[in-house]
């Protein structure tokens, strides 16, 4: 979409001004990019920080008051970094596509407001409770202040995947007249919040969470230990997030496989243009895909792509069994999303998916042989892993939101007919250029952060760390002789 | 069956939607009384050169201010989730306004969290710059959004920019009552003084926009301005606001309290009156109109308000784990 759309920008002339549609969808596309980070950052961080907060309270041992003490803090940035980025969110419900708000309020106002009050609520004031009140409360209450952290970061992702898989599978409710307008009115709740995407979206972006923690965590935990081989939380630390990925990432890769059925018989067109299958008629299944040229990156096709392909196994994948069952093609529809993009961020995931499953085994067959920490070729190989989950993560919604397009709603209301129609291109394009600038400033400072708290503990720990502050961000430098 | 039936073509009560209104009113009242003494914290920061003293403010912010803030996500979806047109007009036809002070929030949020990361001069001073213009400008542009909002009037207009100006002067009264019922007397006798010009700026404003609103019947509003609901508001803000000065001069700090967060609730209760039974002016939609269908709404009643009860009791938790004056290092991190 963006690609298609550059080149009509450019001869805008010199202002660069993008059309409201454009920038409100680059906008929202954008912010929401940044902010699952940090929002799935909760989610996976959750069932970690409960775990440490339970063994320091009940051992009372020093690792795990370590674990805790330093996870806590992440988590708290990170929750910030959530809160921050996740209010622009809801607004631009209401800024950027009122259109939709008013169309599907009656069906994700409710989901919405029990996010913010079921889940929202939840965790932000009990997260006061575990940062601040140690000495203020008794060790059940702390204890269960954890817990309710993590609850209220799990029903968080519910309730909002409720209104996420309503716009993939929309049902439980009637089109009416009101107030001059086409709205979805609610007939069946049941129906409408659970919907047969909703299953499906919430185990694998659950489970996709708590991977990119424990890759981020094994990361961290390696990177320790590279420098310091017998710190023995961290030695924990990176044991217990490859037992996790032992588990966590084989299930991804057998759900997914399952989700992408699932996706076939309900979305027929984001299927296709996952497979970029043009021609209805039995589906080849593209295991590796090259391009052939530079063509072939923007517009995928069979013929253009050098491709390791297992004939007729996409009828297979899509009914369950079918070598030569039909599969709708592209061509059979008006519209389509950017099939381009559809296409390599779904191989961009499903390649990260089976890389993790590989570290995952090779951390076991360490483990098994006691020898976790020794390898410093795992430690260096885990390092450079720590954001490949959020890379996948973030792929993998690339399918399903882009995958969507043209529509908002699947089948009822298109993305352009949900932008505001008071909204100016200028605006549009300011705030858009506004929540670049200030969001990139966020991530750089996210990540300043965590190195400070990762070089903090290595002090702790009586590791030798050099002050050489080298500062890439827009923020002046500063050292701790400044 | 023929309950279910009564769920999908009634309001559960007839009053259902007045009820809902003020439902979210109350959210909002909730968001304007409590983040508007965070705001009030940050902007009173700014008179801080201490870095001891700036601890103590950032010390009663801290635990609190998040979970403050989310009463202004409640309020706007709960907006959504009963009013859809009212939530979409009001942000769309506000873009810069709404953007801005989701921005500013963002500043504002970011500063003391990031400010504690890293023990440097310069660091902590550009996180402290962040903290304090987010504190201000997110009432300020809050306020001139809802000015728009309520009197149909331009951005740069007295009705919507005297909103936007009471919310600020409003939340460094409370700020300035909060932080002195959590600090020791040293601190006390000079953020006395700032709540109490506060105050008094914040209750010449009300006038003041109030007078021009008659004036100029701006949104049709005149009339409403001229009855005795409000006049009974104006009455008891000036008998909060004065009584609650003369509370703070002799020391009585949580009475002061008391009477100053009744301030920012009393506004937001001048609002609601100004908001019925036409929800939307510039369209004049009403609340009759813009409210959804009644299944939805029994539906987001009968899951909502047992989980509104909920969410007023871990408040009632966490203010009481932070209660009292804040000691010396204040609370372990």
């Amino acid at each position: 979409m963006f690609l298609t759309a550059l080149p009509d920008v450019l001869i805008q002339g010199w202002a660069l001004q993008l059309s409201p549609e454009l920038a409100s969808r680059a906008q929202f596309g954008w912010t929401i990019s940044v902010h699952i980070i940090f929002a799935s950052l909760s989610v996976g961080l959750a069932p970690f920080i409960v775990y440490f907060t339970w063994k320091d309270v009940r051992t009372d041992e020093e690792r795990f008051t370590r674990l805790r003490s330093f996870w806590v803090k992440v988590f708290a940035a990170g929750f910030v970094m959530g809160t921050v980025t996740g209010i622009p969110m809801s607004f631009q419900f209401g800024t950027n596509f009122p259109q939709f708000a008013e169309v599907a309020g009656e069906l994700i106002g409710g989901p919405l407001a029990f996010e913010a009050k079921m889940a929202f609520f939840l965790e932000a004031v009990f997260l006061g409770v575990l940062l601040f009140g140690q000495e203020r409360v008794s060790d059940r209450t702390y204890i269960l202040s954890s817990v309710l952290v993590g609850v209220g970061a799990w029903l968080s992702a519910f309730w909002i995947l409720i209104v996420n898989a309503w716009m993939q599978t929309p049902q439980g409710f009637e089109m009416i007249t009101r107030n001059g307008m086409e709205v979805a009115k609610l007939t069946d709740p049941l129906a409408a919040f659970f919907t047969p995407r909703m299953p499906w979206m919430y185990v694998h972006m659950v489970n996709a969470s708590v991977i990119s923690v424990a890759l981020l965590v094994a990361g961290v935990s390696a990177y320790i230990v590279w420098k310091k081989r017998d710190a023995a939380a961290w030695n924990t630390a990176l044991k217990l997030a490859v037992i996790i990925l032992l588990v966590t990432a084989p299930l991804q890769a057998v759900h997914g496989d399952a989700y992408g059925r699932h996706v076939a018989d309900t979305q027929p067109q984001k299927f296709a243009a996952m497979e970029a299958h043009y021609d209805t008629g039995t589906a080849d299944l593209h295991l590796l895909a090259f391009p052939k040229s530079i063509d072939a990156i923007t517009d995928p096709k069979a013929e253009n792509l050098l491709t390791v392909s297992l004939p007729g196994v996409g009828s297979f994948l899509a009914t369950g069994g079918d070598f030569d069952a039909e599969v709708l093609g592209l061509n059979e529809y008006e519209e389509n999303p950017p099939v381009a993009i559809v296409f390599w961020s779904f191989r961009f995931m499903v390649g990260l998916g089976f890389l993790f499953i590989g570290l995952a085994l090779w951390g076991g067959y360490l483990i098994y042989n006691r020898r976790l920490s020794e390898s410093s070729r795992f430690l260096k190989t885990m390092i450079a892993a720590s954001p490949l989950g959020y890379a996948a993560l973030l792929t993998g919604w690339y399918v399903t939101e882009i995958g969507r397009q043209p529509w908002v709603i699947q089948d009822e209301l298109r993305t352009s007919e949900a932008v505001s129609s008071t909204l100016s291109g200028s605006e549009a394009t300011l705030t858009l250029v506004g929540f670049v600038v200030i969001y990139i400033g966020l991530i750089l400072v996210a990540l300043h952060v965590l190195r400070w708290l990762v070089e903090d503990e290595l002090r702790e720990l009586g590791v030798k760390v050099s002050d050489d502050d080298r500062w890439y961000g827009p923020v002046p430098k500063v050292s701790d002789d400044d | 069956m023929t309950d279910l039936v009564l769920l999908v073509d009634a309001y559960l009560v007839d009053a259902l939607p007045e009820i809902w209104f003020g439902a979210v009113m109350f959210a909002l009242a909730m968001y304007v009384v409590l983040d508007g003494f965070d705001f009030g914290i940050g902007m009173l920061y700014a008179t801080r050169d201490d870095e001891h003293e700036k601890e103590t403010f950032l010390t009663a912010f801290g635990p609190v201010w998040d979970a403050n803030e989310v009463w202004v996500v409640a309020f706007g979806t709960m907006l959504l989730a009963a009013f859809p047109p009212v939530y979409s007009r009001v942000l769309a036809d506000h873009y810069l306004l709404a953007l801005g002070f989701v921005l500013a929030l963002l500043f504002r949020g970011l500063g003391p969290e990031m400010r504690e990361q890293r023990d440097n001069e310069r660091w902590k001073r550009y996180w402290d710059y962040s903290f304090i213009g987010g504190s201000f400008l997110a009432p300020l542009l809050f306020g001139t959004l809802a000015g728009r909002w309520i009197f149909d009037a331009p951005t740069l207009s007295l009705p919507a920019l005297l909103t936007g100006v009471g919310l600020v002067t409003v939340s460094v009264a409370t700020g300035a009552a909060f932080l002195t019922a959590k600090t020791k007397p040293r601190l006390a006798s000079d953020l006395r003084t700032y709540g109490i010009i506060a105050t008094l700026a914040y209750l010449i404003g009300v006038v003041a926009l109030l007078t021009t609103v008659v004036v100029t019947d701006a949104g049709g509003a005149a009339e409403m301005v001229l009855s005795l609901p409000v006049g009974a508001i104006v009455v008891l803000s000036v008998v909060a606001g004065g009584g609650g000065s003369v509370l703070a001069l002799r020391g009585k700090y949580r009475a002061w309290l008391v009477s100053a967060l009744g301030l920012p609730a009393l506004l937001s209760l001048l609002v609601a009156l100004l908001l019925y039974p036409t929800i939307y002016p510039p369209t004049g939609l009403t609340v009759r109109e813009a409210v959804v269908s009644p299944l939805a709404l029994n539906l987001v009643t009968i899951l909502g308000f047992p989980a509104l009860l909920l969410v007023l009791w871990y408040f009632k938790f966490l203010y009481g784990v932070f209660s009292g004056p804040i000691e010396g290092e204040g609370y372990k991190n």
